[in-house]
């Protein structure tokens, strides 16, 4: 399996090798410069032409080029256009943000989804599973923006129960460490930072998991009712297998692939649906700031990141790949 | 695999609904235990919503608003500004005398004055400032990063001739003299910006703020400029975590008056509407640059509502490589056919000022009996007439403008657009729209000649004159395309007088010349809208943004 693991990490460097020409030729044909968006009405072409010149823009798209790769390959992703800031700094000090965010919205996709579709196909053709489809339909279909307006506008605004933007509140003094806020305010025994942190998850994680939640109760579901109904549960029904075993080894069990898959292949959405929910909630992760750094064609970030986002992806279908040997010992990674 | 019985599942399902309940429950008492020390049972944190975080804390290196807006609480400058006015003011000099060929200035400096490290502030540590900018070099001289002393003082040790400083020199421990080598006639009110501010001298050596590492193409900020400025001011700086607030504190041994704000948190918040949402739902104390959408509906709710004096202009360009527009009958028409004030009560905020001018009346050189052209329909059609534009052959025209963007004197241009053109239309002008996203549009506006008349304006940084009609007609541009060399001199020439009431009277000679030329139509000076929470009283607005939160006042 580490063989096979290997040649998967070895695949992914003519992958990156791809996006990264795809991504430096498309953020270069953005419309409007850098120097544009950083001096704004202070832009004289004297001015832009200067900026460009500091920043190698005006060389050829070849040199310019050849220059990221080299330093990348060094491990030098360059600065950020907007903070100055090495983009790896940037990458590191948001990244926590944006997993703490996407691990509370698969908690709440998973958790409730994975018991739902299942609780659903169990009552196939009856009002609760009818209900459970429409509603996850609804789920699907509503833009995360939308979404995540109309609760921060319900729930903070209006209600005032939760807080409206940002990870923690700003009058909290809090330590970081690792900038993991929940991991930090337990390890620190801050426990009120912590709770804070989770208070300021909520919103955003439902707005965030809600589209993974409505797939996933849907592909539980399809996948429960195909699995009830093979020839190897009606076999073991027949010869008597008790209800419990039945229902957790037989189906549940052999169910879960396609789950798996799904979670799999959400987990890795989420980081793109980050980008809007952050956005709206002004949660200061990946998603933000590389929204900022369209508007402000921030190229090194822009490419930074989204290698790294790729890289993550990879990562995390490997994973995938990883786990269905793990429950289904017919599957060989190979 | 561990059996799960169905009951757990259950089980498990109704301990998480019955947690998200629990979790909105506490939520609600969210807040409630903060420690509020400042004076007077008064909470002196005050949290403020910036849309970026700084760019830096050196202002030196530094031109954006965000930036400088951290900078006014920590830093001073030897020059302030009068309370609501562009206007310089004594701040750490307390006076200066100008020598009478106007080269060299003497700062009579304020006594019993420290910068937050300790370090006293006096003649020695003025003259370290303007030696520091004068003798930068490699990207620390680049407009990039040195931006205003770049631009105003042009050159460097590096490069003498071009240099409008000579020297600084400490006469005593209160009093410094500065010469320059060619006249300024705006340099004291240049000081007022907060990129000259005074800075301890101690920290900029320890933590070696001008050494700009990194490469030409991608210059770092050096230690100081991210985590250790110390200014004079009446807040010293705490922390900054990036991407989401800066904190400051009082500065216990501040010389004047210390206020009720006793620590500053600037909270960054990108979206203007989630920016709105903070303030309502309480998070923050105030945001900057309101949406006209939103002043009504915040007011209403009880939000206090400030607007600045504006210090903004906004206007209609006419780009005179476009043929039609060469005639000054067409752009005397163009003219006469807006209606300023139905644009300003319909989409500009309150507080707007119809304009007459390229400049804002606070300006010096403002002509009061500059020539206008007031809404005329009828006098516009006639003028098209003449010009050769009947109803069978109308005057076709491109009109750009930008989308998804707001700048403080143009908060919300697709409105603006739909409202002239529908006026331009009135009189059988037709106009063809054409936006593009900000960037874009800069470029094409400021580096092409593809564009026709368009939608663009400035915040002025100090008052300096220059610094409106020198920006836009200083010398042949794309934006307007016109090629006028007697303008371009006059103001040439007016730049370069050292007297600053004869300077005045030429400015104001030159803004007649400009409105009899008509390069566009001066629309209106939009005044930005700041909103508070209701336990604010007042808030310092100022013109130029000079507004330090130790003049905040708050009921509880």
């Amino acid at each position: 399996m580490l063989r096979t693991i290997g040649k998967r990490l070895l695949l992914l460097i003519p992958t990156l090798l791809g996006l990264s020409i795809l991504l430096f030729w498309w953020v270069r044909t953005l419309p409007g410069g850098p120097a544009q968006a950083l001096l704004g009405e202070k832009a004289t072409p004297e001015a832009v032409a200067r900026i460009n010149e500091l920043y190698g823009f005006d060389r050829p798209l070849i040199e310019q080029y050849a220059t990221w790769i080299g330093r990348l390959l060094s491990g030098d992703f360059g600065n950020s256009l907007q903070t100055s800031q090495p983009v790896v700094d940037e990458f590191l000090r948001r990244f926590p943000a944006t997993i703490e965010l996407s691990v509370a919205a698969l908690i709440i996709a998973v958790g409730i989804g994975v018991p739902l579709g299942y609780w659903a196909a169990r009552r196939h053709g009856k009002a609760a599973d009818n209900t459970a489809v429409v509603f996850s339909l609804l789920g699907i279909v509503v833009p995360v923006f939308f979404l995540a307006f109309i609760l921060k506008y319900v729930f903070a605004v209006q209600l005032g129960w939760l807080p409206s933007e940002g990870r923690q509140d700003p009058r909290i003094d809090a330590t970081h460490y690792t900038n993991f806020y929940v991991f930090d305010g337990l390890i620190t025994g801050e426990f009120d930072a912590a709770w804070d942190t989770i208070l300021h998850l909520i919103l955003p994680a439902v707005a965030l998991g809600t589209i993974p939640l409505a797939i996933i109760v849907r592909i539980t579901r399809a996948s429960v009712l195909e699995v009830q109904n093979a020839d190897y549960v009606r076999t073991g029904k027949a010869k008597g297998v008790p209800g419990s075993l039945l229902r957790n080894r037989f189906i549940l069990r052999n169910a879960m692939l396609p789950v798996i898959t799904t979670i799999g292949l959400q987990a890795g959405l989420l980081l793109s649906g980050a980008i809007l929910t952050e956005t709206v909630f002004a949660f200061p992760g990946i998603g933000s700031f590389l929204s900022g750094a369209i508007f402000a064609r921030d190229f090194a970030v822009l490419q930074g990141f989204i290698i790294f986002i790729a890289i993550v992806y990879a990562l995390i279908n490997l994973l995938v790949d990883v786990s269905y040997s793990l429950i289904d010992p017919r599957v060989r990674v190979s | 695999m561990l059996p799960i019985s169905r009951k757990r599942v259950f089980a498990a399902a109704a301990t998480l609904a019955i947690g998200a309940l629990a979790l909105s429950a506490c939520a609600s008492q969210r807040g409630g235990d903060d420690n509020a020390e400042g004076p007077a049972d008064v909470d002196g944190t005050f949290v403020f919503a910036a849309s970026s975080d700084p760019l830096g804390l050196d202002p030196a290196f530094a031109q954006d608003g965000e930036t400088f807006r951290v900078s006014r609480q920590i830093f001073e400058g030897l020059v302030g500004t009068k309370p609501g006015t562009p206007d310089p003011a004594p701040l750490l000099a307390e006076s200066w005398e100008t020598s009478d060929d106007s080269l060299s200035y003497t700062f009579a400096l304020k006594k019993d004055v420290t910068f937050q490290d300790g370090t006293p502030f006096n003649a020695e540590a003025v003259c370290y400032n303007f030696d520091r900018w004068y003798n930068w070099e490699g990207p620390a001289a680049s407009e990039a990063l040195g931006y205003y002393y770049n631009k105003l003082f042009k050159g460097y040790a590096s490069s003498p001739d071009a240099a409008v400083f000579d020297s600084c020199t400490a006469d005593g421990d209160l009093s410094a003299t500065v010469k320059l080598k060619k006249p300024f006639a705006g340099f004291v009110a240049a000081l007022s910006l907060p990129a000259f501010s005074m800075q301890s001298p101690k920290a900029l050596e320890e933590y070696k703020a001008d050494e700009v590492g990194g490469t030409a193409e991608s210059p770092e900020l050096t230690e100081y400029a991210t985590s250790h400025p110390v200014g004079t001011g009446p807040y010293k700086f705490d922390e900054w975590a990036r991407g989401e607030q800066v904190t400051l504190s009082a500065y216990d041994d501040y010389w004047g008056d210390k206020g009720q704000v006793d620590k500053i948190i600037f909270r960054t918040i990108k979206d203007p509407t989630a920016r709105r949402q903070a303030l309502e739902s309480g998070s923050i104390d105030g945001y900057d640059l309101v949406g006209p959408a939103d002043t009504g509906a915040l007011e209403k709710a009880g939000f206090t509502m400030v607007s600045r004096p504006p210090f903004t202009i906004l206007y209609l360009a006419f780009n005179q490589a476009v043929k039609e527009l060469q005639d000054p009958k067409v752009r005397e028409a163009l003219s006469y056919a807006v209606d300023k004030d139905a644009l300003i009560s319909q989409v500009l905020p309150e507080g707007t000022e119809k304009a007459t001018q390229f400049m804002p009346q606070s300006v010096n050189g403002w002509n009061a009996d500059v020539t206008t052209y007031d809404y005329d329909p009828e006098k516009a059609k006639a003028l098209l007439a003449e010009a050769g534009y009947t109803e069978a052959n109308p005057l076709k025209l491109t009109f750009n403008y930008p989308v998804n963007v707001s700048r403080p004197y143009m908060p919300d241009p697709e409105q603006i657009f739909t409202v002239l053109s529908s006026q331009l239309k009135a009189v059988g002008v037709e106009a063809t729209p054409k936006s593009d996203e900000w960037g874009e549009y800069l470029d094409r506006i400021t580096a092409g000649t593809d564009h026709g008349i368009h939608l663009l304006g400035w915040t002025g940084d100090y008052n300096d004159t220059d610094n409106f009609l020198g920006v836009f007609f200083g010398q042949k541009s794309a934006e307007w395309g016109f090629d006028n060399p007697q303008l371009f001199t006059d103001l040439s020439d007016a730049r370069g007088v050292a007297d600053l009431d004869e300077q005045t009277k030429l400015y104001s000679d030159i803004s007649e010349e400009v409105a009899e030329f008509i390069p566009g139509v001066p629309l209106a000076h939009p005044a930005p809208t700041l909103a508070f929470d209701s336990r604010v009283e007042s808030y310092p607005a100022s013109p130029v943004n000079d507004e330090v939160f130790n003049q905040i006042v708050l009921t509880k």
